[in-house]
């Protein structure tokens, strides 16, 4: 077995002591006074709340419900589908190569003039996109299989960790949770409680160790118990800051030596995300050669169509959809469905 | 990108060359690369759609500047509606007369609301108040934990209690009125706009407190749902502002431009990393350039511009020594003085101005008119205003809409102008027109750090 590469801080320690009890009441001498200002808000503002929040639904009406409707198909129907593509994130590049070989079609008669069939030629043309992709979630059984997180902050990085744990228990399969943000607040806490949720051990490192020998540890731990799996949680960085990249390239590393084996790198990506999903993508993949994209918070209002994007330039299967914050919110990447959503 | 953009614009622009007007048919060329532009920032399709319908107007039939290439002239025009419509009023925060005064964030998940919150009470801290911060998200895991480290690091108290979102933050304010605390922050759960329970409950949290001020919490790096979620939010919660978040990453943060434009707030503050010192307040001129990813082009194009403004300026001094000021001159200097500000305000920083030229107020509409009258004249006129004789007043008066009194005290005043001129400190003064220089290097170029740079 490898020594590990970073000696020091290795030893998982015990948890960092409770948080301390709400600070006790204190009121500052001074504060007294204070507490009349002069400046005041002219008349303390009512939140005059609204309770029109069942009327969401009407306000993300359909784009598509018109190019239906309409009775043939001409530029104006070419400028609604446009939109309705923009509209979803898809981008304006790879919507124009979507749009312009129908484009070609239609002036060479072969699409009839029917708007419903130039819709189905565009699903198809869109669902192709993602055909022969690999959504397998790759493992090798000699060795512990490591599959590595990583994203910019806040997709849902430990999120999908805590669903994925949950599904491998369930299916009786042992999983180790490698808590590999050593950075955020009360990240590790956060995975620890869907470590109870699900049932999987979570190997922690002191706030501020080094993530790789922390992801080092997880791998040692779950070989020795002769747990197959481990899901290491990574903290959220922008792609743009070259030291964290750094970091994960070498958490990386560090995670495919024996007995560990990288074997997926998840790009989580959140479905919010517009254009800039494709930069993350690719250096993401640039660092630390990325496997397959999460998309996660597809049950919003958000399309997610980036994804178009991420597929048809940097060839990266979509593998897992996330669609909600609780342990069965995760689903396998289904093409049609995505792209049937998308133009819904 | 943005040389790209700027080529692009050259290419379709310099067939201008040597025209007066920008045409249409090159406005909507350029209009289309514009477009493209905003989408690739993330700009939401109907913010974009009303943007290049303004752009259109300001840019259909505009006179070609002399300063700057035709490109450059639209560019600019871009940036300012850019500008204008992130801007407008600023974010001003009053503290309660009857503290505490109550700040609600609000947001999708994990947009940052429980970093943001950190950062406001440091932030509070800073203004001399003494926060609170309460964590009214029970739902998300260690979301209080997280909560608490950070009021630890940025040294404000939190108050949480694991009961329910609405009572936890009914029952911080309630603490903070008893422990003296004079602003209260509450941080609350993640939630997706279209998930009527959840919004129901921030709604009611709002009902409870009755913040003073409600923030919406969005990243930079939001697509084109930027508008639904702003709009479903404001209808809610009726929002006072924005906070952008991970502004420290290269997204070119379009959606600050639809979440303005939907909610009608100013942006409040943005952040730029995770820790909390890293939040600053909002400059819309930064997230204009940086936006459209053109903030080199834009100082450039200052520079043409101060660079010519520098040159006219010389010029004039020059043409008043010789004693050959004309009235052309003195339009150019009328355009010089109004890109300048206020006039009142140019005057008061001219050494040399006596005392009852600078009390005697300048109406600016007095200046157009002037103006107006100036560019009816023909070249020759302007150069030698004494061949305007009694018809050629008359056709001047009509041209610009005025009477013939009003071409006769123009012509007066500038024959006293000349003289006054002549005999005193004017010329240097028009030379070193300096306060103005300084004032728009200082604000301008310095801001385009920041949020404008990429790391
Ligand atoms: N609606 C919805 N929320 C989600 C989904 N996945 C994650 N979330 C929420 O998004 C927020 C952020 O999730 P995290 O898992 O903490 O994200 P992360 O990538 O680990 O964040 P950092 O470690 O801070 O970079 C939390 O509130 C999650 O509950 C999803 O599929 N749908
Ligand atoms: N780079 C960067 N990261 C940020 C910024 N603001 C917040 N973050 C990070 O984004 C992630 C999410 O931030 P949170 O404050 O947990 O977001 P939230 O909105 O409270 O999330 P939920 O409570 O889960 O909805 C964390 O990793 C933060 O450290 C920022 O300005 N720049
Ligand atoms: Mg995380
Ligand atoms: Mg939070």
């Amino acid at each position: 077995m490898a020594p590990p590469p970073e000696p020091a801080s290795t030893a998982a320690p015990p948890l960092p002591p409770a948080a301390p009890p709400l600070p006790p009441a204190v009121v500052e001498a001074e504060l007294e006074e204070e507490l009349h200002l002069p400046e005041a808000i002219p008349e303390a503002k009512r939140p005059r709340v609204r309770e029109r929040v069942g009327r969401a639904r009407e306000l993300f009406a359909a784009p598509f419900a018109s190019i239906r409707r309409r009775a043939k198909i001409d530029e104006a129907t070419f400028e609604a589908l446009e939109e309705a593509l923009l509209l979803a994130d898809v981008g304006l590049p790879t919507t124009e190569r979507l749009l312009t070989p129908l484009r070609e079609r239609l002036a060479a008669k072969a699409l009839g003039d029917d708007p419903d069939a130039l819709l189905e030629a565009l699903k198809q043309d869109a669902t192709a996109l993602f055909a022969g992709e690999d959504r397998a979630l790759h493992r090798e059984s000699d060795t512990t299989s490591v599959w590595l997180f990583v994203g910019v902050n806040g997709v849902g990085k430990t999120t999908t960790i805590g669903k994925l744990a949950t599904f491998e228990k369930a299916a009786g399969r042992d999983v180790v949770l490698a808590a590999g943000d050593t950075f955020r607040a009360a990240a590790g806490e956060q995975l620890e409680l869907w470590g109870e949720r699900s049932g999987a051990e979570v190997v922690r490192g002191t706030e501020g160790a080094d993530p790789s020998s922390v992801v080092f540890d997880a791998i040692q731990h779950a070989a020795a118990k002769g747990a197959p799996l481990v899901l290491a949680d990574t903290a959220g960085r922008l792609h743009t800051k070259v030291n964290l990249m750094e970091e994960l390239r070498k958490v990386r590393r560090v995670a495919d030596r024996p007995p560990g084996k990288v074997t997926e790198v998840l790009l989580v990506l959140d479905a919010t995300t517009g254009q800039n999903g494709l930069a993350q993508a690719r250096q993401f993949t640039e660092a630390v050669a990325v496997t397959g994209v999460v998309l996660t918070k597809l049950d919003g209002s958000a399309k997610g169509g980036v994804v178009l994007a991420i597929r048809s330039e940097l060839g990266l299967p979509i593998k897992l959809v996330g669609l909600g914050e609780g342990a069965p919110d995760l689903v396998e990447f289904d093409p049609e469905e995505f792209v049937g959503a998308l133009f819904d | 990108m943005f040389e790209t953009l700027t080529d692009r614009f050259e290419g379709i622009l310099t067939r201008l060359r040597g025209r007066g007007r920008l045409g249409d048919a090159e406005i909507a060329e350029v209009l289309r690369e514009i477009r493209v532009a905003l989408l690739e920032a993330d700009v939401s399709l109907e913010v974009v759609r009303d943007l290049l319908e303004r752009i259109r107007e300001r840019c259909s039939g505009a006179e070609l500047s002399k300063s700057l290439t035709p490109a450059q002239q639209v560019i600019k025009v871009v940036d300012e509606e850019l500008t204008a419509t992130l801007g407008g009023e600023s974010f001003k925060l009053t503290y309660a007369s009857k503290p505490p005064t109550v700040v609600l964030l609000a947001g999708l998940q994990g947009a940052g609301k429980t970093a943001a919150a950190a950062k406001l009470a440091r932030w509070f801290k800073q203004q001399g108040r003494h926060p609170l911060l309460v964590g009214a998200d029970l739902q998300r895991p260690a979301a209080v934990e997280q909560l608490r480290v950070l009021g630890r690091d940025v040294g404000a108290a939190v108050f949480s209690e694991p009961t329910d979102p609405v009572a936890v933050a009914r029952r911080g304010v309630e603490e903070a009125v008893r422990v003296g605390r004079d602003v209260v922050v509450i941080d609350t759960a993640g939630r997706l706009a279209i998930d009527e329970a959840l919004m129901r409950e921030v709604a009611e949290v709002s009902a409870a407190t009755r913040p003073h001020y409600t923030l919406l919490v969005v990243d930079a790096m939001t697509g084109q749902d930027a508008v639904r979620t702003a709009r479903a939010f404001h209808e809610t919660l009726e929002l006072d502002g924005i906070i952008l978040t991970k502004v420290d990453g290269d997204a070119r943060g379009g959606a600050a431009l639809s979440v303005k434009q939907v909610v009608g707030k100013p942006v409040a503050f943005v952040s730029t990393g995770e820790r909390p010192a890293e939040f600053e307040p909002f400059y819309p001129d930064r997230m204009a350039s940086r936006i459209l990813g053109m903030g080199d082009v834009l100082s450039l194009i200052e520079k043409a511009e101060r660079e010519y403004d520098e040159d006219v300026a010389a010029k004039a001094v020059e043409r008043l020594r010789a004693g050959r000021f004309s009235l052309e001159d003195f339009h150019e200097q009328l355009q010089q003085m109004k890109k300048m500000g206020p006039l009142q305000n140019m005057l008061g920083m001219l050494p040399g101005i006596p005392k009852e030229v600078r009390d005697a107020g300048i109406d600016e509409s007095q200046v157009s008119r002037i103006e107006a009258i100036i560019r009816s004249m023909t070249p020759q006129e302007r150069d030698d205003p004494s061949v305007i004789n009694g018809s050629r007043r008359m056709r001047i008066a009509a041209g610009s809409g005025t009477s013939t009194s009003d071409v006769n005290n123009l012509l007066r005043q500038f024959k006293e102008m000349q003289r006054f001129m002549r005999s005193s400190g004017m010329a240097g003064a028009l030379a070193r027109s300096g306060p103005r220089r300084k004032k728009k290097q200082g604000g301008r170029s310095s801001s385009r750090k920041g949020a404008g740079s990429r790391h």
